[in-house]
């Protein structure tokens, strides 16, 4: 009985080790990447800007995942913030010049003051009429994109085209190359952030109005100031993601950013796994990975195997969400977890 | 330290020595990505889903007409291969798609991509990395900038070009014209207009007695009609998208407006246009054309239309003849393969571009007699030439000659 209380931490901080040194190995091959295949054009530029954009989705994940999450409140519009975000790097760029490193703290504020802005009054509204509200935003931000006075900054339907900016110091990096190192970078500060935020005090308060909103506010937490907030923290990490969205993919304009955006972004998070920081990365990768393919994948598999009907081109997305959701009801990380863990008891046992 | 000089030097002569053999071997062909003794490959994009997935077509029959080329050898023995994407109309999807196309698929040249909004999103790549962007599917003027954008090139006769014909054809015909104008409020609608006001000169501006203009979200254009009739015009300029020109037809009709009236190309439909608004009522309305409408009688003999009809029948049997996309995308297709028989072996992007830019007196199949593909350095409208023509009955009447406008060349 003693044996087994004094080994199970020492075995706790084994695999917490375990895990941390995976993590940075993980993150330092991820960093090696682009050196290691150089200019070799092994994984084209194209293969780089996707895998930047799924590093991209995934902070747009984390950060409706602080909000949902973590602090449960349910949002349908994190697209409007994405929005936000990335028309303020590209019209910061395009008109003003600005180097893009320094848009990305200016989207971050931008996108932090709206949504602060925006979560004041939502905090009357609870569950399913904050989402609402929140869909309303989404709907309406592309529409306002296309406004007739906005158009000198907006240029309306058309868009803004960017330029990507090249690896700085004679790096034998290409732009693609060079951005996606970049986006890694600042989604590790952006997780790295989110961990410490959630092992704080504030992080921990923001759980325990998720989880019981009265009692937190009887323990002496002023709820609706931590919703706004969070709220506000949330669309900036949310708006970070848009402008380096803007920038990697060089281009913005209303139609990048409809509604389904939104819901890409809470599907994202619901199948890689809410309340938990890798199940953003899962998450973003979903985004990605299941936007470009569904349909392609839907189209293939209708002639692989030589179906008698015509499938639709999401079908095989509903299908998997379907399966996703009813398998692991945890999201995708929730089920890993519960796998991994059923296996050692299997071993142990 | 001499020493590695002089090995240098030795090594440097060697290679001289040898590359004079070589060179002109090796000066015969010449590829960029895309491009080699076996392959051309030619990137597209259309919207095969989405509000604009009518357009389609057009794609599908370029690819069709690749085929076609192929099963006959291929182009100067080199097989096509035709790679198209849908972009859903959407320009965010267009610029991801072209991206894959170039960097991924590595197309030699990016072909007739479709949509102002589309292609005015990848013009800047493309130009960035010097791949052409072949005779796009849009009619705004703004496609022919050599000296900005030297690797785009339009193809179908522009809508300032268009528009300054209708003027003046108007002053030739009824120098004392009241003009009204029923305008589109956006790019195209401005388009058009602007080159309807140089046709006319300066001097002939205050012809335009009224412009009415719509939004394209409008559910009809009725009261702008009424507008218009009130203003007591007696020419009509119907700058309209198929849907607002079918209401405005009908509506001058059941108002009893009867003005000279001019229908924009892009409305030039029987399908979509003429026959909703009732035939009756489009009697007399004068369009300008730069293609054949292969249904017509009048072309049942002439020798490209017999070529397309083969061709439809072979390639895309359960296709709707009647879609025009399908006279669109076998003319246009011919015009890009044109391009690559003048490239030669030469296939290198930068020659590519040259001999779009190197077309004379080109007869596209299904172009109107008379109407060529011209293109030189500095002019990058391909084609520049209209016919008029009155609605009779159901088909289309020609008549005068060929008119170009010189504004744009």
């Amino acid at each position: 009985m003693t044996a087994i209380t004094t080994a199970a931490p020492a075995a706790a901080e084994t695999s917490r080790n375990l895990t941390r040194s995976m993590l940075i190995g993980l993150l330092l091959l991820a960093a090696a990447l682009p050196f290691i295949v150089g200019k070799s054009g092994f994984i084209s530029n194209f293969t780089f800007l996707q895998l930047s954009l799924m590093i991209v989705y995934a902070i747009a994940v984390l950060g409706l995942n602080l909000l949902t999450g973590f602090n449960g409140q349910i949002s349908l519009g994190h697209g409007a913030f994405f929005a936000v975000g990335a028309y303020t790097a590209a019209i910061l760029i395009e008109h003003y010049g600005v180097n893009y490193w320094l848009t990305l703290p200016a989207a971050a504020l931008i996108c932090f003051v709206v949504g602060y802005l925006f979560g004041l009054p939502a905090l009357r509204l609870e569950g399913h009429y904050l989402a609402l509200a929140t869909f309303g935003l989404a709907i309406a931000v592309p529409q306002m994109l296309k406004y007739k006075h906005l158009e000198p900054l907006t240029n309306g339907v058309m868009g803004i085209n960017l330029l990507k900016p090249d690896a700085p110091f004679g790096l034998p990096l290409s732009g693609d190359q060079w951005m996606y190192l970049v986006v890694l970078i600042v989604a590790v500060a952006m997780f790295w952030m989110a961990r410490n935020l959630l092992n704080s005090r504030p992080g921990r308060a923001m759980v325990a109005i998720r989880d019981h909103t009265l009692a937190a506010s009887t323990m002496g937490i002023d709820t609706s100031r931590y919703k706004a907030t969070v709220f506000g923290i949330s669309a900036l990490y949310v708006g970070v993601a848009g402008a380096l969205h803007a920038i990697i993919f060089e281009f913005v304009s209303p139609d990048s950013f409809r509604f389904e955006l939104s819901i890409a972004i809470l599907v994202g998070a619901v199948v890689g796994g809410v309340a938990s920081l890798p199940g953003a990365v899962i998450g973003g990768i979903f985004v990605q990975f299941i936007e470009k393919y569904a349909d392609a994948m839907t189209k293939k598999l209708t002639q692989a195997i030589h179906l008698p009907l015509e499938l639709q081109p999401w079908t095989l997305y509903g299908i998997t969400l379907i399966v996703l959701i009813y398998v692991m009801p945890g999201g995708i990380a929730g089920g890993l977890a519960a796998l991994w863990a059923r296996l050692r008891r299997s071993q142990g046992g | 330290m001499t020493e590695l000089k002089r090995r240098t030097v030795i090594a440097g002569l060697g290679i001289l020595a040898v590359t004079p053999v070589f060179a002109p071997a090796i000066a015969q062909k010449r590829y960029d990505d895309g491009a080699s003794d076996t392959e051309i490959k030619i990137g597209n994009i259309m919207p095969y889903s989405g509000n604009a997935s009518a357009y389609g077509v057009i794609g599908r029959t370029s690819e069709a007409v690749m085929k076609m080329v192929n099963d006959a050898g291929g182009l100067n023995g080199r097989k096509i291969t035709f790679i198209t994407y849908d972009d859903g109309y959407s320009p965010p999807k267009a610029v991801e798609m072209v991206r894959k196309l170039v960097e991924e698929d590595k197309v030699l040249l990016v072909f007739n991509p479709l949509g102002t909004p589309s292609n005015t999103a990848i013009q800047r790549y493309l130009n960035q990395r010097k791949v052409p962007q072949l005779f796009v599917a849009t009619g705004a003027s703004k496609w022919g900038n050599p000296r900005q954008f030297p690797w785009t090139m339009g193809w179908q006769p522009d809508y300032v070009t268009e528009g300054s014909i209708y003027a003046k054809h108007i002053l030739a015909t009824k120098p004392d014209a009241k003009i009204g104008v029923l305008m589109q409020n956006d790019d195209y609608g401005k388009d058009y207009f602007n080159g309807f006001k140089q046709g006319l000169g300066a001097a002939n501006e205050r012809r335009i007695v009224q412009l009415s203009t719509y939004e394209v979200t409008d559910p009809t254009v009725d009261s702008q009609m009424i507008q218009l009739k009130n203003s007591g015009a007696d020419v009509f300029f119907n700058i309209t998208t198929p849907k607002f020109a079918a209401q405005a037809i009908k509506k001058a009709a059941e108002i009893a407006w009867k003005p000279v009236h001019y229908l924009n190309n892009v409305s030039s439909s029987f399908g979509s246009v003429l026959k909703p608004a009732g035939i009756d009522n489009a009697q007399g309305i004068i369009v300008a054309l730069y293609r054949k409408d292969a249904s017509d009688p009048q072309w049942v003999n002439s020798p490209d239309v017999v070529a397309w009809k083969a061709f439809m029948a072979k390639y895309m049997p359960n296709s709707d003849v009647r879609d025009d996309g399908h006279n669109f995308g076998f003319s246009v297709a011919h015009t890009l393969l044109q391009t690559l028989r003048q490239a030669g072996d030469n296939l290198t992007r930068e020659n590519v571009m040259k001999e779009a830019a190197n077309i004379r007196a080109f007869e596209s199949p299904l172009l109107l007699p008379g109407i060529k593909v011209n293109t030189s350095p500095t002019d990058f409208y391909p084609i520049q030439s209209v016919q008029l023509a009155r609605v009779k009955g159901e088909s289309f009447e020609l008549f005068g000659s060929v008119l170009s406008s010189e504004s744009t060349s």
